[in-house]
């Protein structure tokens, strides 16, 4: 099913600094393993070896939070839009750096 | 004046995989999104700031300076902490316990809930990384420590909460002239929408992306029920939970404070209390599990539904690990409790305040808290702010004309005498 992926600023060293990308994926499962086929890597920070996600990630589907529509087991619909979330958000320390170094203050 | 500025700051650690960050504003670890922990130079402090030091400082939260993450003098909420210990006698004799002790944070200064803590170390923080712009999601606690500290420090602020909050945290936001966004949505969504915003927007989302810091704040209610204790830690504490930090920084607290030395090495059991509506942490830990399942908070107790608990997984771990256990009360529980102190204590508690009695009275009843052992409840806010959830249960009560026989009729139920 082709679905919207959001990525947090975290993970678009991974996407060539893209906030958006496209993705065809039945399940969570197909959905890590065809990020990391087009963004090498990634995979790693977003499951665990068992495929499981991340602990601290939190992963909505149209604004709802994927465990509340079965977790892994959920399957996308046309036109879902995924929002990858830390659990405790907040940047990097390259872009905290870099925006500080700009003149923020 | 809280004294010189030498810090004893080491770095951040992430909590899970152990890599180690610079003092900046992130709060997560960008290998496996944890959260990222504050880290002392403990041999320094042990070495050159002996306990007694403390005694001639000035009783606010900021007497442990060293043990807080700030490089400079605190820039709000300088005469914050330090709130009553108190023993509770009538309490303990109707829970059927011997020593009951309150740490009463409904007093704390300036918005009367343990949040004043957390948000004078965030705008502290703030500051010093030169945010002018602060915010937060909040469940109303937080709302008002931080529209009220962030206006005595000149800050920009803008706070989200869940549209349903009560009428006397919404007030007690906007009246220090904060933006207040009410979102329509429970507290997860509030924080889902936070996040997002805090990687959009270059600004100090203080239980966002300055969180390492801003939670350290909570340690200094650890550090003062063991001084007040007379330097000793408590057999057992009772702590409301709803993201599930607070528990894990008084932990903290009680490790540091054995770590320097500065109190003997006890066993401190940790209970966690939620309401049922909103109780993914307990839950776990019956369970037997640190993982969180997620709930959809349904509960009166709106300063604790957090269904989706950042520092769950470690408050469920701590409590397990410590002996302690997690259980969780009905919202007419938490009415009676919040009931049963005030009307043997005179304290009046916010709904997290009656959870935590309704809690430590069903964990006597089912024989997990040792009614001979020393117990510390934490009031973490003041009733006050949840009127609401009172009001209803009190009854009205009829107007009398201004005689004395009216008096003693209905109060006293004296009839009376004929008038000569």
């Amino acid at each position: 099913m082709p679905i919207t992926i959001r990525i947090p600023p975290p993970l678009r060293k991974y996407t060539d600094g893209a906030d958006i990308v496209e993705a065809t994926a039945r399940d969570l499962g197909e959905l890590f393993e065809g990020l990391d086929q087009k963004f090498p890597g990634i995979k790693k920070v977003l499951c665990a070896e068992d495929g499981t996600p991340q602990r601290f990630l939190n992963i909505y589907v149209n604004e709802e939070d994927i465990r509340f529509l079965g977790g892994v087991q959920y399957n996308f619909q046309d036109g879902d839009e995924v929002l990858l979330i830390p659990a405790i958000a907040g940047g990097t320390a390259v872009e905290a750096t870099k925006f500080l170094q700009d003149g923020y203050r | 004046m809280c004294g010189g500025t030498v810090n004893y700051i080491s770095h951040l650690k992430c909590r899970q995989c152990a890599r180690t960050y610079e003092i900046e504003p992130i709060a997560a670890c960008e290998e496996c999104w944890a959260p990222l922990e504050v880290i002392y130079d403990y041999d320094r402090i042990r070495s050159e700031v002996p306990r007694e030091s403390l005694e001639s400082r000035a009783r606010t939260m900021w007497r442990y300076r060293e043990l807080l993450p700030l490089d400079q003098e605190p820039w709000v909420g300088r005469s914050t902490g330090f709130t009553p210990l108190l023993p509770a006698p009538r309490l303990a004799k109707a829970l059927g316990a011997r020593e009951i002790y309150l740490k009463n944070d409904a007093v704390n200064y300036p918005t009367l809930s343990f949040k004043d803590r957390v948000v004078a170390v965030a705008l502290g923080k703030a500051r010093e990384f030169g945010f002018d712009t602060v915010g937060c999601s909040s469940t109303g606690n937080l709302a008002n420590s931080l529209a009220a500290q962030a206006a005595a420090g000149g800050f920009k602020t803008f706070i989200f909460v869940p549209a349903d909050l009560e009428p006397e945290k919404l007030v007690n936001t906007r009246i220090y002239g904060a933006t207040l966004i009410k979102v329509r949505g429970n507290y997860d969504q509030v924080n889902r929408l936070c996040s997002e915003i805090s990687q959009k927007y270059s600004w100090g989302i203080i239980n966002v992306n300055l969180r390492s810091y801003y939670s350290e704040g909570s340690k200094t209610f650890g550090y003062e029920i063991a001084e007040q204790l007379g330097w000793r830690l408590p057999q057992n504490i009772v702590v409301p939970m709803a993201g599930g930090s607070l528990i894990t920084k008084i932990h903290k607290a009680f490790g540091e404070l054995q770590k320097l030395g500065w109190v003997e090495s006890a066993a401190t059991k940790f209970f966690g209390a939620q309401a049922t509506g909103c109780s993914p942490i307990t839950t776990a830990v019956k369970q037997k599990t640190c993982e969180i399942t997620p709930q959809k908070p349904n509960t009166v107790v709106k300063s604790l539904a957090i269904g989706n608990p950042a520092d769950g997984f470690y408050a469920a771990k701590l409590i397990l690990e410590s002996g302690g256990a997690g259980e969780d009360v009905s919202d007419a529980e938490v009415v009676d409790g919040i009931r049963l102190l005030a009307e043997t204590e005179g304290l009046f508690a916010e709904t997290a305040g009656g959870v935590t009695v309704a809690v430590a009275r069903k964990l006597l009843r089912l024989g997990r808290l040792n009614p001979a052992e020393s117990i510390v409840l934490a009031i973490t806010g003041n009733g006050l702010k949840t009127v609401g959830a009172v009001s209803g249960e009190l009854g009205a009560s009829e107007a009398i004309r201004p005689r004395l026989a009216d008096f003693e009729e209905q109060y006293l139920n004296v009839h009376a005498a004929a008038s000569v």
